[in-house]
């Protein structure tokens, strides 16, 4: 059962593949959006004691429609030597990752796109597609800083991969179960020590995945201290030196949905996803729990996904970057272990529990 | 084909050579990397050609001159008085220190002094000017490591500075204030008051720069042990200022000569560090705010009465002979060698910057150095590009 046949009963095959891709389409471009407004625009100008956008709509709320606009108006411009194909497929490869991932993230019991047992393994696996993008953005563009930028960050996406996924098998253990949707109700119908007001949500009991897997996003996200590929200050723009107009918007639009979809991911493993604690209802189960939640649950996934960003875009605004065998040396030696430690433990109390 | 002038011609040998160094050890390509004319990290239009062997620079060469603009050529066609306002646009963050050194040499040469006020009122916008600079340096430290937060602390505060000389001289960037025996006017009425609030403020930036970014565990390890420059390597390379005392030198021309200035008559120190790398430049400039806030504080306290300006003719004409004067400017050691024929106008000046000879540091600097570490170490050693072609 999806959404689509809880709201519409008997709807054509079509119909209900428009709607799933028009709901994926909001799913990735509404957080994207709302990022980029709360924290990138404004969030960031307050800490730099300034107001940001002001002129755009109230409070410059309208500002992003404005650069959309601006964007799309832009000439489209390749340089001479570039690989034209690969040059205007990168950009795509890059936003697909994020369509990709975006397809397994359960909003509500009814609400997802689709719900099948190896969800979180897919998830990790896609994510990586968009390391291919960046890296033939890197290579096509014909441009020195470009080719840097593409090979450092494909060098520190594959590195922080491997912590990523150690850091989740630990939630995958708890839980018992590779299917996000199980996952969420592992959480939400769980209890600590039989007192079940929280429910058992795994920021508690897998801190340390936690941390890790956070650490491990804002690198994945080439978000400062990890933006090393991007480098303003040294690569100019990293693999993005030479997209201009569309192309760039979308590497933008991609950057800050993949941001909102990788927060989504994190409030699923760690925070409870869509869900609340099932006892304040009286819920046993993922078939007990009410219908109004497939409403309520993508708004309860949204906020928490808005927590889990504040923090990525706080770390951004307020750290310098690391140097590229500085954090290689961070993956390896220092997350890397600690996350096999912490599956090691993990296990050990599974089996003692 | 085209004619390579020396220099590029001793450029492309050693690239070659370079080449045939990495080729001979790993068989890969160098490549060449062109760091500028435009680029962001340069502040300006200087050309880093830096050859590279993965990430790492194999050879590495400034190549200045895109924004030359004939300086000292130009203070041939100008009477003296008119020289200050060319002058201001070298460093141009710290304008007013530009003039000082320039109007003292043309006083030596005509034998003459300002007052007690004007001297002090000179040394109180020296410093300010420092501090603006400085504290510019600080923020966009920052922003070359890529925290992109205390830049805009920088400005907002630097603009308390500005505000200060733009109300007692009517510049913000560029005073043209200085004049030959003394100053154009004397200060505004509550420019004190005024001063003492925000020396207040600008050392809490201090403190906040120091919480923020010198604290930082991810900056310190991006500038401890970089680009270190031994004690005796900074002396041959000639350089100056926080460059050189961050080396271990303690020399500071403020106190390490006498000039109609009022540096003595305060109390504060010169600070050194012995590590000589990134980290310690850095940490001296910021010092160096701090003991010119210090420097600012006393002065404004003990500001003597009378006039601003000495007795000068109309008409200045400057004896015949021959003076160098040189300053602890922002950016390191500033001096002009004023001849005069004794026409109204200098015959020939020669400006000795201090960017453009800590620059020259750079191909030994930068061999053996990752690609983002040649943004650190350029960030921490800190030219301005107007004093690099002047």
């Amino acid at each position: 059962m999806s959404m689509v046949s809880v709201l519409a009963v008997d709807l054509p095959y079509w119909a209900q593949s428009l709607l799933r891709v028009l709901g994926g389409l909001v799913a990735v471009l509404l957080p994207a959006g709302t990022i980029v407004y709360v924290f990138l625009f404004k969030m960031m100008s307050f800490m730099q004691s300034r107001l940001g956008p002001m002129e755009a709509g109230p409070y410059g709320s309208m500002q992003l429609f404005a650069e959309v606009g601006k964007w799309l108006q832009k000439e489209d411009i390749y340089p001479e030597r570039a690989d034209k194909f690969i040059f205007k497929l990168a950009p795509l490869i890059v936003l697909a990752s994020t369509f990709l991932l975006v397809a397994v993230v359960p909003f509500g019991p009814d609400a997802w796109f689709t719900n099948f047992e190896a969800g979180i393994f897919y998830a990790l696996a896609v994510s990586s597609v968009s390391v291919l993008g960046i890296l033939i953005a890197g290579w096509a563009s014909a441009n020195k800083y470009s080719l840097l930028g593409g090979l450092r960050a494909a060098g520190q996406l594959i590195a922080y991969e491997l912590p990523m996924v150690l850091a989740v098998i630990g939630v995958v253990i708890q839980a018992g179960s590779m299917n996000l949707q199980d996952i969420v109700l592992a959480q939400n119908a769980g209890s600590i020590f039989g007192w079940d007001g929280l429910g058992n949500p795994y920021v508690l009991t897998q801190f340390v995945g936690f941390i890790i897997f956070m650490i491990a996003v804002q690198a994945e996200l080439t978000q400062a201290p990890f933006d090393m590929p991007i480098a303003e200050s040294e690569l100019v723009s990293g693999y993005m030196t030479e997209y201009s107009g569309f192309r760039f918007l979308i590497f933008f639009i991609g950057e800050f949905a993949t941001a909102g979809v990788f927060a989504m991911i994190a409030s699923i493993l760690f925070l409870g996803g869509w869900g609340v604690p099932f006892a304040w209802f009286g819920w046993t189960d993922m078939d007990s729990v009410d219908n109004w939640m497939n409403i309520v649950g993508p708004l309860i996934l949204f906020t928490k996904m808005m927590l889990v960003v504040f923090v990525v875009m706080w770390v951004r605004f307020s750290y310098p970057r690391f140097r590229e065998d500085q954090l290689q040396r961070f993956a390896w030696k220092v997350l890397i272990p600690i996350s096999l430690v912490n599956i090691m433990v993990t296990a050990i109390l599974k089996v003692a529990f | 084909m085209t004619m390579l002038t020396d220099r590029q011609q001793l450029s492309y040998i050693a690239a070659q050579a370079a080449d045939a160094r990495v080729n001979l050890e790993l068989e890969t390509e160098g490549m060449t990397l062109n760091i500028g004319p435009q680029h962001p990290a340069t502040h300006g239009t200087l050309r880093i050609i830096a050859r590279l062997d993965g990430e790492q620079v194999v050879w590495a060469e400034p190549s200045c001159g895109y924004m030359h603009r004939g300086y000292e050529k130009l203070t041939e066609v100008r009477t003296f008085p008119q020289v200050t306002a060319l002058v201001n646009r070298i460093d141009w963050l710290g304008s007013f220190a530009n003039e000082v050194p320039f109007i003292l040499a043309a006083e030596k040469l005509m034998g003459i002094e300002a007052p007690a006020r004007a001297q002090h009122i000179r040394t109180i916008l020296f410093e300010l000017s420092r501090i603006a600079n400085v504290s510019l340096f600080l923020g966009d430290l920052g922003v070359q490591l890529g925290a992109i937060t205390p830049v805009f602390m920088a400005f907002r505060d630097r603009e308390y500075v500005l505000n200060l000389i733009e109300g007692a001289t009517g510049g913000r960037f560029h005073p043209n204030f200085d004049r030959i025996g003394g100053l154009k006017d004397d200060l505004p009425a509550g420019w004190i008051d005024e001063t003492r609030n925000v020396m207040k403020k600008l050392r809490r930036f201090c403190d906040e720069i120091e919480d923020l970014l010198f604290g930082n565990e991810i900056f310190q390890s991006r500038t401890r042990g970089i680009g270190v420059i031994p004690r005796d390597v900074a002396m041959q390379y000639g350089l100056s200022g926080a460059n050189l005392r961050a080396s271990g030198v303690d020399w500071d021309l403020r106190r390490d000569q006498s000039l109609p200035m009022a540096w003595n008559k305060a109390d504060w120190k010169v600070w050194t560090h012995n590590d000589g790398d990134s980290f310690a430049r850095c940490w001296v400039r910021l010092q160096e705010v701090r003991e010119s806030t210090k420097i600012v504080d006393q002065l404004i306290e003990t500001i003597p009465a009378g006039p601003v300006m000495t007795k000068v003719p109309r008409i200045i004409k400057v004896p015949e002979g021959e003076a160098w004067v040189a300053t602890e400017n922002p950016l390191g050691e500033m001096g002009y060698y004023v001849v005069s024929k004794g026409d109204l106008g200098p015959f020939r000046v020669k400006i000795r910057s201090a960017s453009f000879n800590n620059m020259s540091i750079t191909p030994w600097l930068l061999k053996g150095v990752y690609v983002p570490d040649i943004i650190t170490i350029l960030a921490s050693l800190y030219f301005i590009l107007g004093d690099i072609d002047r």
